[in-house]
């Protein structure tokens, strides 16, 4: 195995891994500073933060020479024998140096700066830079323009690393972002008429080490260091994206990709970062209601039932009603798909099980850099079909639970939803309309709602605790950013208590029991790490 | 000093001594039809290699070793890139050539791209040489019309493209590697070495770029041979294997406080006061000089007492200054101020940095502000070690930029601090009698409000 060599401590590396500095030295806990550097972009090598001294040990004799001048860490491949002195006096002069380079136009207004707190410009300052400003100048102003719909340049705190016009560049492959002048008069800029728009565009805000790349929908909206993050998946597609949501109060601000090599990188599409904003909106159904089947139809307003009585009553009502059908919405989680198709068969045996509606927006859409949009505009199908497949429901779709109902082969339906646009037509709605008992648990008012004998709320994606299954067989489990609004028991919550199960509800505990019953999901039995698992290689593992 | 008889500028003078068919009446063409009638590309090579010809665009890389580095039966294409993006401040004399003698540079870029196996050759001109362009062009298609240039050139198979390309006025575009950006269409940000060039160069593929000055020495080299390049100049140092030598005759731009400013031509190894006594008449007005620049504000200065500095490759450097570059050779007289020297220099490197690397970028701009301050009169001797400071550790040598055009920004800034501090000190402490002395930190920023 190769060995480098990082201020003295040797690591070994695989023998085929294509490092540089950077990475290698992250592997031994040094941090070597960088701006321009991204392991998802080109190298560019041009911020000169990460400047080290390098070195080759000779394989026989053991000595070591060393580069006479200082080289980018992102730049310099290593091998073995290679050493690399991060800490250095040559080396720390010269990052000391480039911070002070960096901040000589930089406007330093960091009060009114959305970036200060996760700025690294800020960051590496404190860590680098010199406590005393040589430069007698005063900075511009803070100018800025817009460059897009979602995104405002602030021109004067910008460094010039130009992630963001490579990503445009490399990965969107939309090239909106340019550099225009030079020397230090340089400013990143579009060509007129082509603003900022990709759907990729909300990435370059994240990309950007400092302040000058604002998110119109963020900006001034939270300061960072009040926001908490919780490890989520974005539920806007099919891919299922890492994402952190980034939350205070159990108000969503904002949502960052998470790096994932195995499902988005580094990066997120726009339709999911600006996708949480029904989660606070405020005609979400908020309260559990009941009401009488003859009311059904005439407006009349559904009666506010206690959750503790929701418990005991949904399950008699449909006892009562007969035969029943369930759609199993793909927005919920494996485990509260689970748990539901477990009441359903004890309210009924017979119970038919069927997958719910599945949202479809054209096709999917590949960009330059391999990041995938998928058309299937929900977050578990492949989670839910599993689990319905344990209950010998498998390979069925939402049109046969609708031919089902059409076919007066059920009394009583119970629809799960979650669905954050509307997705259900009148006509469709009222084949629901004949059915004596109609259980409705959306996060919004539906046409359904209107046939509907029960109105339950549900939970939207950051608010709920479990698995989801992407497109790829991967499950990637997760706790809930925030609680649900006041008056809203997530589906989980609601199918836990039941089941009569005691204490909070416990998604691990639920995954565990599915893993152990299940083959499709046994390889959820242990603990998954944050990258997720992938299903299909467990099974081809166990097989 | 023995007289000695131009011969890259042997058609100055001459009545319509840019057309072909004076050229050709001056021996032109004929050793190309003789090389590509009976010699190997590699006997070309091998012919440039011998006689120790050294690229005159600046940092005097010899010209035969860089054509080896290219890939070794290579499908190709292969491409040569004729560097002619002439912006050092004080150089012209690749103009004169492309001026007053095209076919010379001509002849040197086919017989280079018939040794480098390149079949396209692109001719990178600055955007301020309309004569140039104009005469260059005329040149071309009089070459294309005599059948030197194009398909199965002579009927030997060989083929040969040039393409003539104006720049868009960037000195940057000068550096190898941003001429090649820039004729690929993108913006002049110099690449990342390595690949070179020559491994990975203009769309990708194997590439040398060569000046003009160059290709006209290689065509001298074809026609007089290589015997006479290595009677002109000065030999290897025995002493030191790495010195490759400085044969050959060379341009040098003499400009400035000088009474007869031109370009001439001399053997390499002429002193900086020969080259002003005998060839530019003297410092003007009887006046002596303060300094000169050997090569182009990027190489720096040397003082009046270190004018007997040979001209060559090697010599500059032996004075503190960077190199012999482009051999534009600067005089400065007694009664001009370094400060303003310094700071005309420092504003042409602030306008020109590419913006790429951060030191260049703010450095250039830094040291900008900082001498205007200076000759607004608040210039404070803690400055001085600033500028030093920046300097020294500006450029591609102390690592921290990728390209050399921040060396060039700070040579002259070390050289003129450092050889004439005395006068920097007297301007400031004359200018600024109040503040001078302080040290005290800079006041904190005042921090911007509301926008």
């Amino acid at each position: 195995m190769p060995v480098v060599i990082v201020d003295g401590q040797e690591i070994e590396i695989g023998a085929d891994e294509r490092l540089n500095c950077i990475e290698a030295a992250r592997r031994a806990g040094k941090e070597i500073p960088h701006y321009c550097w991204h392991p998802g972009l080109s190298v560019v090598a041009s911020c000169r933060m990460c400047l080290i001294e390098t070195g080759q040990r000779d394989a026989a004799t053991g000595k070591i020479t060393m580069v006479p001048k200082l080289v980018p860490g992102c730049q310099t491949p290593v091998k073995d024998g290679t050493v690399i002195v991060t800490e250095s006096e040559t080396v720390k002069a010269s990052r000391a140096r480039v911070e002070e380079a960096l901040l000589i136009d930089h406007p330093i207004d960091c009060p009114i700066c959305d970036k200060a707190g996760e700025c690294l410009l800020q960051d590496y300052h404190f860590q680098h830079g010199q406590p005393e400003r040589r430069a007698d100048l005063h900075p511009f102003s803070s100018r800025k323009r817009d460059v897009g719909p979602t995104v405002t340049l602030f021109v004067d705190r910008c460094i010039m690393c130009t992630r963001c016009v490579r990503f445009t560049r490399e990965v969107a492959g939309t090239a909106e972002l340019m550099v225009t002048s030079r020397g230090a008069k340089e400013e990143i800029d579009v060509f007129p008429g082509h603003p900022l728009d990709n759907k990729l565009a909300g990435n370059v805000v994240d990309l950007c080490p400092v302040g000058a790349l604002g998110d119109k929908d963020f900006l001034y909206q939270q300061r960072v260091w009040f926001l908490k993050r919780e490890a989520n998946v974005c539920g806007g597609c099919a891919a299922g994206c890492s994402i952190h949501t980034e939350h205070n109060q159990d108000t969503v601000y904002r949502l960052k990709p998470r790096e994932n090599p195995h499902v988005n990188t580094w990066w997120m599409c726009d339709e999911g970062r600006y996708g949480w904003h029904h989660l606070h909106d405020p005609a979400r159904v908020l309260e559990a209601g009941r009401r009488a089947d003859h009311a059904r139809g005439s407006k009349a307003a559904f009666e506010p039932v206690e959750w503790a009585e929701v418990v005991t009553r949904l399950r008699s009502d449909l006892k009562q009603a007969g035969r029943l059908a369930v759609a199993v919405s793909p927005f919920l989680t494996v485990e509260e798909a689970w748990m539901l198709c477990g009441i359903a068969r004890s309210i009924d045996p017979e119970a038919f099980l069927a997958p719910g509606f599945v949202p479809v927006a054209g096709d999917d859409e590949t960009f330059p850099g391999g990041f995938t949009i998928r058309g299937e505009k929900c977050p578990n199908r492949r989670g839910v079909e599993g689990v319905l497949a344990q209950f010998n429901a498998g390979g069925r779709s939402w049109g046969d639970l609708l031919a089902h109902v059409a076919a007066g082969q059920a009394d009583a339906a119970w629809i799960t939803g979650g669905y954050p646009t509307p997705w259900l037509d009148d006509v469709t709605a009222g084949m629901f309309a004949a059915l004596k008992a109609v259980v409705v648990q959306d996060l919004f008012d539906s046409p359904l709602t209107a046939h509907a004998t029960w109105r339950l709320p549900a939970a939207g994606f950051a608010e709920r605790a479990g698995t989801w299954v992407n497109v790829a067989h991967r499950a990637q489990c997760f706790e809930a950013a925030i609680r649900a609004p006041a008056g809203v028991w997530p589906e989980g919550r609601l199918y836990w208590n039941m089941l009569g199960r005691r204490g909070l509800y416990d998604p691990t505990a639920v995954r565990r029991q599915i893993a152990e019953s299940s083959a499709a999901f046994a390889a959820l039995a242990g603990d998954v790490p944050a990258v997720g698992i992938d299903l299909r290689i467990q099974q081809l593992a166990s097989t | 000093m023995q007289p000695f008889k131009p011969v890259l500028l042997e058609a100055v003078g001459v009545p319509d001594g840019h057309t072909i068919t004076s050229y050709k009446s001056r021996g032109g063409y004929a050793p190309l039809e003789a090389t590509l009638a009976g010699r190997q590309p590699a006997d070309v090579i091998e012919m440039v290699k011998a006689s120790g010809l050294r690229g005159r665009g600046g940092a005097g890389f010899p010209t035969g070793l860089k054509w080896t580095f290219l890939p070794k039966d290579h499908p190709g294409p292969i491409y040569l890139c004729i560097n002619a993006d002439e912006s050092e401040p004080g150089t012209f004399n690749n103009r004169i050539l492309m001026e007053d003698d095209p076919h010379q540079v001509i002849e040197g870029i086919i017989l280079s791209s018939f040794a480098t196996r390149a079949s396209t050759a692109y001719l990178y001109l600055r955007y301020e040489y309309p004569k140039s362009w104009h005469r260059l062009q005329a040149a071309i298609d009089e070459a294309y019309a005599a059948g030197y240039l194009g398909k199965n050139i002579r009927g030997t198979g060989f083929a040969l493209d040039i393409y003539l390309h104006r720049g868009a006025a960037a000195y940057i575009c000068g550096e190898e590697t941003g001429l090649i950006e820039s004729l690929e269409g993108k913006r002049a940000w110099p690449r990342i070495k390595p690949p070179f060039p020559a491994i990975e160069g203009l769309f990708r593929k194997p590439t040398v770029v060569n000046n003009i000055e160059t290709m006209a020495c290689v065509a001298q080299i074809a026609r007089r041979g290589v015997d006479w390049f290595k009677s002109i100049g000065v030999p290897a140092d025995p002493n030191n294997p790495r010195d490759p030598g400085s044969y050959g005759p060379k341009l040098y731009c003499l400009s400035g406080h000088v009474e007869k400013p031109g370009c001439y031509e001399a053997p390499l190894g002429i002193t900086a006061r020969e080259l002003i006594e005998h060839h530019g008449g003297g410092v003007w007005k009887g006046r002596r000089a303060k300094a000169v620049i050997p090569g182009g504000i990027s190489m720096g200065l040397m003082t009046e007492s270190e004018l007997d500095t040979p001209l060559d490759f090697a010599g500059p450097g032996k004075v503190g200054c960077l190199g012999l570059g482009t051999a534009a050779v600067v005089v400065i007289d007694d009664q001009t101020s370094i400060v303003d020297f310094l700071h005309n220099s420092a504003r042409f490197f602030a306008h020109e940095s590419c913006g790429q690397c951060t030191p260049c970028r703010e450095g250039t701009s830094w040291s900008l502000r900082i001498l205007e301050r200076i000759k607004a009169g608040q210039g404070r001797l803690k400055d001085l070690d600033i500028l030093l400071e920046l300097g020294q550790t500006m450029g591609m040598m102390p690592g921290s930029t990728i390209c050399g055009l921040a060396d060039g920004a700070a040579w002259p800034m070390k050289n003129a601090i450092k050889k004439f501090r005395g006068e920097f000190e007297d301007t400031i402490k004359r200018t600024n009698p109040t503040g001078w002395m302080v040290t005290d930190p800079v006041p904190a920023l005042q921090i911007v409000g509301a926008h």
